[in-house]
């Protein structure tokens, strides 16, 4: 922080002139309590400030009120006559809190003349705010207030300071807790695009969310038609959150198909907003429609429908911007943008910046987009749509810097992390198959990390590269789906014999064959445990969110490398996608990988000479692994059978009874954490869940739970080994639920490992569970 | 083996031979591709740690085990893919790949095209035996039409692959036929593979001598050498035949067997290797179709061009050099963040 930056601040006073910080400061130091007027943290301290400012009222410090992150009339309201008796500052885009450092609010801070801070107190801490009081009035040789006096609060925490850094939350708005929004359209009209700016300016404004994208497979399936609807849907919150929400309250529709093939997600009595120019003859046919069901007495009855001309309107900003009528039409999407942002108090910067950054060059392209975009939000303003407006807070999440994370970009990070931990470059050969190629795609742009990828020509030529790369000593990596890793299959079995270290991250998506690649499914489990021939057991770690995927990829690179095996990591194309707010973890706290090479002999020949022997084993049964060019050290290892410790071929049948169970142990020898139960702890009822659904699983137990039900909750992110105390928790439980999107295949391992009448709660249909669904599972168990 | 010598000209045959007993077939010949090669490792100037044989699976992927070298006896038609990844990683060292016709041109037909295509820095051997051999005999995709075999005991029907053809159709940049008769011939072709910057492609006519002995009798006996194999040397005239009265004469595209007599010295065909474009090459693959007529014998190709690895090493390298190196921090701070 430097002194120089919080001098030059601006900041507005209440009467609306605009300032710098720095100008305040010339004369005395200025003693501030900082306000947040939307929470009421912020507002039970009003009675303090007010004591302790007007207290030092004549010494030679400015005492003020700063109210962040509003305009001058939100202040004034939130303040009431306050302003009248204490100047006070409207710090709207939260830089002088920025500037501070102020973590949360309330607060109090005193800053010298020259910019340096004499000290904050953050939230209300009574301690604190006398030993701040205290040292004030020491400097400016005053008498101390009184802090805390009997009539002040007890001590609380504050609400995030900058969590809400560019969201002003307008005085016409209603506060909810939350809101799902599910976008749909034409897969040319840019939906996923829509979804993801509406998202990160939310991410932004600091709500929690969790998304969903849902999109065709064929890039362009013919316009208009069911088949090419693509859709986003987000749910925003000012509390924390786990899933992407069950029933959306609002659809944005830009097409009749969009309208027919979602509306039945839509809560009864929800919000419908329209592009009313698309629906005409040719595209009500196209869905479907015989009548238009933008007339009354159609399916639409009973829900808010907001008919917007949106094509008509873009064309017409665009019009005197010189742009062609059919290149306007593709601006769409952002007038639909726009008028969403209104309707959620989503601030308008980050969304104009980006396309500014993104269309960078197409000067055309960013006049177009930004007018569709502020048309879009004017248009909610100007055609009495006031009553629809609401706003969602900032959620109060733990404190830190965040970053909207996909799963597939959390893996990619993991995985470069994992580099890093381990101290081995990163090799990922890889070919194109959806739902995974994201992965290369954000790799391939990390060469500065050292990273080297390769788009092989084939699935198998894919990890034999990677492991052909591991061979020599780099973390290899190859990333596919279930069809890829079908492929792959001969290979892993291979590595399971030479014992390198190998991942292969599997995104799953529905099957069997082709199936539905863009859509989810967790129905590789089997696959990943027994999709080889021969014996060849190998560990499985899975993902449970976006942002786990990280943590997954680090475990499993830490697996594979520690234990000389291939490991397969498991995601799904939910994972893959869906985004959600990510608090960055500390480098500093993230596990070392130590990874140790042979140099010298380990053994000796009958001649009394040195020799390497590459099957000689570590306690946990990882094997002497010398790499190509380590002198001396030359060995072969292949597929076929070898005698443990020499490596040299052996089809001696006990010598192969050994090496089966050996290469078993080898995994039962990976040390898992054990499991922490969520939800109740004296469960009747224990959920067991792996991977994507952990969202919906926490989100129903979190209902039942609330509702008296006894629930416990364990998700497995390793498959294999199982962690240790999963029998014992299993035992307590009178009644076993695994929810999967498959049929039931870990209920099957669960039920072959313990001997536990663990039921299966299915759904293959490509979608997620909802909360809502689950949440009827369990109280039915449980009641029935 | 317990021999700590690193510095490969103070070697011999015995120490690039590995403590593993050889269990080819006897006769099979196999045993002369790995004493050529053996015999001829001291004089690469390349150290023992940093040669690795990769093979798939077949009687030749037999070899790495036999090589006291690093080694990988992987899954039958991966070599190449396997070795590319190894080769990408680590340019340091010298990677080999053996395999069959039935390994590298059925299997892992697709493989061998693209790591050739890619030219990476691998030197790929294949002994072309033109049967299956570790299966007990069934056709391979190099038996010719006709052939009885145990899977094709009426005939075989469908036109064999010419491994030399398919190798230049693959973009390959070092392109050499030998054979396993004559020593002093492989250890050339396999000292010019070694020597070539990228990927290089030797096809070596082998000898199956139980189930399909004598297929190459006809060119590679000694008394048949002269008038049946063709010597391509860089420069000279493609000429053959004990007075070297046969020659090879381009004529539109094409290339045919003529004698010398008839057509004059000045029309024969000068060989050039490093010609860019392979049409002519791969005529010369062409020239004979079974192994009883004139084969050429030889390197048919040989030029430059960018290594892959290197390439590849490149782009890094230059990322690395402009922007620097990145830590976690900054990997963790590349999306927009926001603080709570």
């Amino acid at each position: 922080m430097t002194t120089f930056s919080i001098l030059d601040v601006e900041i507005q006073e209440i009467e609306g002139a605009k300032t710098l910080f720095g100008d305040s400061l010339t004369t005395f130091p200025m003693a501030m309590v900082i306000l947040d007027p939307y929470t009421l943290e912020s507002s039970w301290i009003l009675d303090t400030a007010d004591r302790i400012l007007s207290h030092f009222q004549g010494a030679d410090v400015r005492v003020a009120l700063v109210v962040a992150g509003s305009d001058p009339e939100g202040a004034a309201s939130f303040l009431g006559p306050l302003p009248d008796r204490i100047l006070t500052f409207v710090d709207r885009e939260r830089k002088l809190v920025k500037e501070l450092s102020v973590k949360s609010l309330p607060s109090f801070a005193v800053v010298r003349q020259d910019g340096s801070v004499l000290g904050i107190a953050e939230g209300w801490n009574p301690t604190e705010w006398r030993e701040l009081a205290d040292n004030l009035a020491e400097m400016t040789s005053w008498s101390r207030p009184e802090v805390p006096s009997s009539e002040d609060p007890a001590a609380y925490q504050g609400t995030p300071a900058r969590g809400t850094v560019s969201q002003v939350i307008p005085t016409d708005a209603e506060l909810v807790e939350k809101v799902i929004i599910r976008f749909a359209g034409d897969s040319g009209d840019g939906m996923q695009l829509t979804g993801d700016r509406f998202t990160n300016a939310s991410a932004l404004a600091g709500n929690d969310l969790a998304t969903l994208p849902e999109f065709p497979a064929e890039i362009r399936a013919p316009a208009g038609t069911l088949a090419g609807v693509s859709a986003f849907q987000v749910q925003i919150s000012d509390h924390d959150i786990t899933t992407p929400g069950d029933a959306p309250a609002v659809l944005v529709a830009m097409n009749p198909a969009a309208l027919k093939s979602d509306l039945h997600l839509l809560v009864n009595g929800g919000t419908v907003i329209v592009n009313e120019n698309t629906f005409e003859e040719r595209n009500l046919e196209k869905a479907g429609y015989s009548q238009n069901p933008l007339n009354e007495g159609s399916e639409l009855d009973g829900y808010r429908v907001i008919k917007v001309p949106m094509t008509e309107l873009t064309k017409e900003v665009c019009k005197d911007l010189g742009v062609k009528p059919r290149d306007a039409d593709r601006s769409k999407n952002f007038f639909a943008l726009g008028l969403v942002s209104w309707m959620y108090s989503r601030p308008v910067e980050p969304t104009v910046e980006w396309i500014e950054e993104k269309f960078a060059g197409k000067d055309l392209v960013i006049a177009a987009n930004k007018a569709a975009f502020q048309a879009g939000h004017a248009f909610g303003e100007t055609a009495e749509l006031g009553d629809q407006r609401v706003a969602i807070k900032a959620a109060p999440l733990p404190s830190g810097t965040y970053t909207s994370i996909t799963g597939n970009t959390a893996l990619s990070w993991g995985l470069i992390a994992a580099s890093h931990l381990s101290d081995r470059p990163l090799f990922l050969g890889t070919y194109p198959i959806t739902p995974a190629s994201d992965i290369l795609h954000e790799l391939v742009r990390h060469k500065r990390h050292g990273v080297m990828t390769f788009q092989a020509e084939d699935e198998i030529a894919a990890i034999g590269s990677a492991l052909g790369a591991a061979y020599g000593g780099y973390l290899g990596v190859t990333t596919t789906s279930g069809p890829g890793v079908a492929l792959k299959s001969e290979t892993l079995g291979l590595a399971v014999s030479l014992e390198l270290p190998l991942i292969v991250v599997d995104v799953q998506r529905g099957g069997p064959s082709t199936g539905l690649p863009t859509k989810t499914e967790a129905s590789d489990l089997m696959l990943a445990m027994y999709g080889r021939h021969g014996e060849a057991p190998l560990p499985i770690v899975s993902a449970s969110t976006p942002s786990d995927c990280f943590d997954t990829a680090i475990e499993a690179a830490r697996i594979a490398l520690t234990h000389r095996t291939p490991v397969i990591l498991l995601t799904d194309g939910y994972l893959a996608n869906s985004s959600e707010p990510w608090l960055l973890p500390d480098p500093s706290s993230l596990p070392e990988i130590n990874v140790e090479f042979a140099t010298e002999f380990n053994q000796t020949n009958e001649d009394g000479d040195g020799v390497f022997w590459p099957y000689m084993r570590d306690e946990n049964l990882a094997r002497d692994w010398a790499l190509p060019g380590t002198p001396d050290l030359m060995h072969r290892i292949g597929g076929i059978e070898k005698e443990d410790g020499s490596g040299n071929i052996s089809y001696d049948p006990d010598n192969h009874g050994y090496m089966v169970d050996l290469r078993q142990e080898r995994v039962q020898k990976v040390q898992v954490p054990d499991l922490e139960v969520d939800g109740s702890q004296d469960y009747e009822l224990l959920v067991v869940g792996w991977g994507s659904t952990w969202g919906s699983i926490k989100g129903a137990i979190g209902r039942a739970c609330k509702d008296g039900y006894k629930v416990g909750h364990v998700h497995l992110r390793h498959l294999n080994p199982l962690p240790n105390n999963l029998g014992e928790l299993l035992s307590k439980a009178e009644k076993v639920l695994v929810p999967e999107m498959n049929l039931g295949q870990l209920s099957k391992i669960i039920r072959a490992e313990y001997l536990v009448d663990a039921k299966s709660v299915t759904k293959v249909k490509g979608v997620p569970f909802t909360a809502a669904e689950l949440d009827l599972v369990l109280r039915e168990t449980l009641d029935g | 083996m317990a021999n700590t010598k690193t510095d490969s000209s103070q070697t011999t045959k015995a120490d690039w031979t590995s403590d593993q007993e050889v269990r080819w077939c006897p006769g099979c010949g196999d045993y002369s591709i790995l004493t050529a090669l053996q015999l001829l490792m001291p004089e690469l100037g390349v150290e023992r740690e940093k040669t690795v044989f990769v093979s798939g699976i077949g009687c030749a992927a037999r070899f790495p085990y036999y090589m006291n070298t690093y080694g990988m006896h992987s899954i039958h038609g991966r070599a190449p893919a396997i070795a590319t990844g190894l080769a990408l990683a680590r340019p340091d060292l010298d990677v080999w790949v053996v395999g069959g016709d039935g390994d590298m041109l059925s299997i892992g037909g697709n493989h061998l095209v693209h790591a050739l295509r890619r030219n990476v820095n691998i030197n790929i051997l294949l002994f072309n035996n033109q049967i299956y051999g570790l299966t007990k005999g069934q056709f391979s995709p190099t038996s010719e039409v006709g052939k009885v075999t145990k899977s094709s005991p009426i005939g075989l029907v469908a036109k064999p692959l010419n491994p030399l053809s398919v190798a230049l159709g693959s973009e390959a940049t070092f392109v050499a036929r030998t054979h396993d008769m004559d020593r002093a011939h492989m250890q050339e072709m396999f000292r010019r593979a070694h020597q070539h910057k990228g990927a290089s492609f030797v096809e070596v006519l082998q000898n199956c001598n139980v189930f399909n002995d004598g297929a190459f009798d006809a060119i590679t006996k000694k008394d048949a050498r002269d008038d049946m194999l063709i010597n391509l040397d860089h420069g000279e005239p493609i000429l053959f035949g004990s007075e070297k009265q046969f020659g090879v004469m381009a004529d539109d595209g094409e290339v045919s067997i003529v004698n010398v007599d008839e057509v004059g010295q000045e029309s024969i065909l000068v060989h050039d290797e490093n010609r860019e474009d392979p049409s002519r090459a791969f005529a010369l693959s062409r020239l004979s179709e079974t192994p009883d007529t004139p084969t050429p014998m030889g390197v048919f190709r040989a030029v430059e061009r960018d290594e892959y690895a290197v390439s590849l090493k490149a782009q890094i390298d230059g990322v690395v050099k402009d922007q620097g190196r990145a830590d976690l921090n900054e990997l963790l701070h590349s999306l927009p963040t926001w603080e709570v």
